[in-house]
């Protein structure tokens, strides 16, 4: 639905981020060029800002995960805040305990931010229902994952100079990959044209809607591509047989230099981690510091989750810097 | 079947008479005694009514055949929590269901004849609406070895169904199918190919949007296909509850035209909502088969007019908070039903999509017929009554049903028609005038 109060806003004003489909060219923008200013400061020079000092930020993790963690926690923690980490092996959902219950525990806690990721798509925004600080989405099930598509724009933008007019090639496990919806909804959103590439299996239904264009032939889907964006095969999620084996996977769909060749010369490689290697992508791709953006992916998480607790919590007292 | 001796004389008087069996809609009054109906019609009661003789003043409203609800989960044994016989007996009566038959998916299973006889001592002894069950198709409802269908029937049961599992295996529902011609009893099937169906929402543009998996129509269709390949082969009367989409309409009208023992159901939701419903994730909405697209909707409102539908039933499964505020795909599927069946359907008349009289069809003498049972106002019949305004506008308020449970996606849903008394075997077991309590 258009919240056409946003639109006529500046800044950010939502009061939690629960995913990139609805957000307005204008909010993400606010969240690139907030997190831009982030990035631009010196990681070695040992200085924390104090913007969310006495503030609690509590990651809440329903899911093994340790990069998203890690860079939420330091994001945080270079602004000062105060952060507990809760994964899924010590919590109480162990013991029957419903996400519900789960929620309000940690809401009598009174913390200013949550970060949860959790494997059943929407389970985030019900428990954002329930509590009364700022909730980011972390990743829910194959739903959203909206800091990943942030710092993906954020890393193209910086490359690129821009979103605009590009053509970005997904590749890989769309049915089951949040990453893949985020970034399907921020590019479009932004003015990118978007493919995705996959086998039949792994193409969830009704995909064009989303305005993309969708290929199974992997080759014909990069052709003049400014962007190849990979995305790991999910082997956990694969419960029955979405593909006959791996190395039919790497085969047909695994980038390799000479499916990257079809793409344009200087097309530029992403991979949201963790990869692997042999199965979607040949090493000598994801290692070519020329091509290879996954380095520059992961150094940029730290500086657009900053800014996405900046926008929630600063926000709602200090007005958002619109300019980066 | 056995009615109460404490109903005396009593004449229900200005009513808009309704009995889609005979075709009667016409005003007139309704004179019953000792719970059996005894006399109807325009001219009744011209006179005066006799001394002695009770008088309910219909006020102008609509007297009917109480309803038939083919298709209730009690929750009893073994989920009380979440729905008793008297907790549904009483949402039954403030809905105008006087009759109920409830699935078999209990714990324990309705397997044999101690189940069934369960259910039928609880409603004795509740002494509200009346309570009827379907025996399991399989034991244990394991889909393999078939129940004790002639000594369930001879007990009670009206039919036989997994509930809301499909009869899967071929083998197995070709012998069930075969077997029940020799009871003369019908098996009702669920229609979802469970090999196929293991979305938890419609497949399409929306479940891509929300992560979710989507069980595509052809998982409902392709089992429909199958079970009437196997109904021409045995000739076994069979039944499809929950019918959703266009397709299956389809094949369920050709299989009716060329003769085949088929008739089908659906539920208020399915004709009332889409699949845009559980936007959100509103876990409310959830139902097994899952709320269709937008055209899918409109076909079995189609169906439901035309009469490819046989019947409405409130497919009523109460659900606790505990399973219901969860993540969508962990929540349990099911509506609360009872309390919002008649108003509900009535929307179709009131889009002018059927007459009263047929739509009442589809709630009384369209599902009785097809468990071999009566509802209609035939002298004689036990009087078992619903009496209601068609017309007056009301909200469906969950946190005022009866049901012990509140899962309803209709809240705040403006509807017309309102239940004003409903009658079983000549009591009054709830009146709108009396604060909906039971007279």
């Amino acid at each position: 639905m258009q919240d056409f109060e946003a639109i006529a806003r500046p800044g950010y004003a939502h009061r939690h981020l629960l995913g990139i489909e609805g957000l307005t060219p204008a909010e993400i923008e606010t969240l690139l060029d907030l997190a831009a200013d982030y990035a631009a400061q010196d990681a070695g020079a040992h200085q924390r800002s104090p913007l969310l000092s006495g503030h609690t930020v509590i990651n809440l993790f329903f899911e093994t995960s340790t990069r998203t963690r890690t860079s939420f926690e330091l994001a945080a923690k270079r602004l000062s805040a105060d952060v507990i980490n809760m994964s899924v092996t010590w919590s109480s959902i162990k013991k029957g305990e419903t996400l519900l219950d789960t929620a309000m525990t940690l809401n009598a806690m009174h913390p200013d931010v949550l970060i949860v990721r959790h494997p059943e798509s929407g389970a985030v925004k019900l428990l954002s229902e329930k509590v009364n600080g700022a909730v980011i989405n972390a990743g829910d099930g194959s739903h959203e994952h909206p800091t990943q598509a942030l710092l993906d724009a954020l890393t193209i933008r910086r490359r690129r100079g821009r979103l605009a007019g590009l053509t970005v090639a997904i590749c890989g496990d769309i049915l089951h990959s949040r990453v893949a919806r985020s970034n399907i909804h921020l590019l479009t959103t932004m003015g990118a044209r978007v493919r995705v590439i996959a086998p039949p299996t792994l193409m969830p239904g009704g995909i064009e809607r989303l305005g993309v264009e969708s290929f199974m032939d992997m080759r014909e889907g990069l052709r003049d591509c400014d962007i190849v964006m990979m995305l790991r095969l999910q082997t956990e999620r694969m419960q029955g047989s979405y593909v006959p084996s791996i190395r039919e996977y790497f085969r047909f769909y695994g980038l390799d230099r000479e499916k990257l060749a079809m793409a344009k010369p200087d097309a530029l490689i992403m991979h949201p981690g963790p990869m692997n290697r042999g199965v979607e992508i040949d090493s000598s791709v994801a290692d070519d510091i020329d091509r290879s953006l996954i380095q520059e992916q992961v150094e940029m998480g730290v500086a657009v989750r900053m800014a996405c607790l900046h926008a929630l919590v600063a926000g709602t007292r200090t007005p958002v810097r619109a300019e980066g | 079947m056995a009615t109460r001796s404490e109903a005396g004389p009593t004449a229900y008087v200005n009513a808009r008479l309704l009995d889609p069996k005979s075709g009667l809609d016409a005003p007139g009054a309704l004179y019953a005694d000792r719970g059996v109906i005894v006399d109807l019609g325009r001219r009744l009661f011209t006179e005066g009514v006799p001394e002695g003789v009770a008088i309910v003043d219909c006020g102008g409203a609509c007297l009917a055949p109480g309803l038939v609800d083919m298709r209730v989960q009690l929750g009893e044994p073994g989920n009380e929590h979440k729905e008793t016989i008297e907790t549904a007996s009483r949402a039954a009566a403030a809905g105008g269901v006087t009759s109920m038959v409830a699935l078999p998916n209990t714990d324990p299973v309705v397997d044999d004849v101690a189940g069934i006889e369960f259910i039928a001592r609880r409603a004795r002894e509740e002494k509200l609406v009346k309570v009827y069950g379907y025996g399991a198709v399989t034991r244990g409802l394991e889909g393999r070895e078939l129940v004790e269908m002639g000594l369930l029937s001879e007990y009670g049961a009206l039919g036989f169904t997994d509930g809301l599992q499909a009869v899967a295996n071929a083998q197995v529902m070709r012998r069930a199918l075969s077997y029940s011609r020799s009871v003369g009893t019908v098996i009702l099937q669920h229609p979802e190919e469970p090999a196929l169906a293991t979305g938890v929402m419609n497949a399409g543009e929306l479940a891509t949007r929300l992560g979710l998996a989507g069980s595509h129509t052809l998982s409902e269709v392709m089992m429909i296909e199958r079970d009437l390949r196997l109904v021409e082969m045995t000739g076994g009367r069979y039944h499809v509850a929950n019918v959703t989409c266009a397709e299956a309409v389809e094949v369920i009208r050709r299989a009716k035209a060329r003769g085949l023992p088929v008739t089908c159901s659906t539920a208020p939701h399915y004709f009332t909502l889409n699949e845009t419903a559980v936007g959100d994730y509103r876990t409310f909405a959830k139902v097994a088969p899952p709320l269709r697209g937008e055209a899918d909707r409109a076909a079995v409102t189609a169906a439901v007019a035309d009469g490819t539908i046989d019947a409405i039933a409130s497919d009523h499964a109460p659900h606790d908070q505990d399973t219901k505020r969860q993540p969508f795909a962990m929540a349990s599927p099911g509506i609360v039903g009872l309390e919002s069946l008649l108003p509900l359907s009535l929307a179709l008349v009131h889009a002018g999509r059927m007459t009263l009289l047929e739509l009442l069809r589809r709630l009384t003498d369209g599902p009785a017929g097809i468990l071999r049972g009566r509802a209609d106002l035939e002298p004689g019949l036990p009087c078992d009554l619903v009496v209601f305004d068609p017309d007056r506008p009301a909200t469906v308020d969950p946190d005022r049903f009866r049901s012990k449970s509140k899962n309803s996606p209709f809240e705040n849903h403006m509807v017309q028609g309102v239940v004003l008394r409903t009658v079983v075997d000549g009591r009054t077991i709830y009146s709108e005038a009396g604060g909906g309590s039971a007279a």
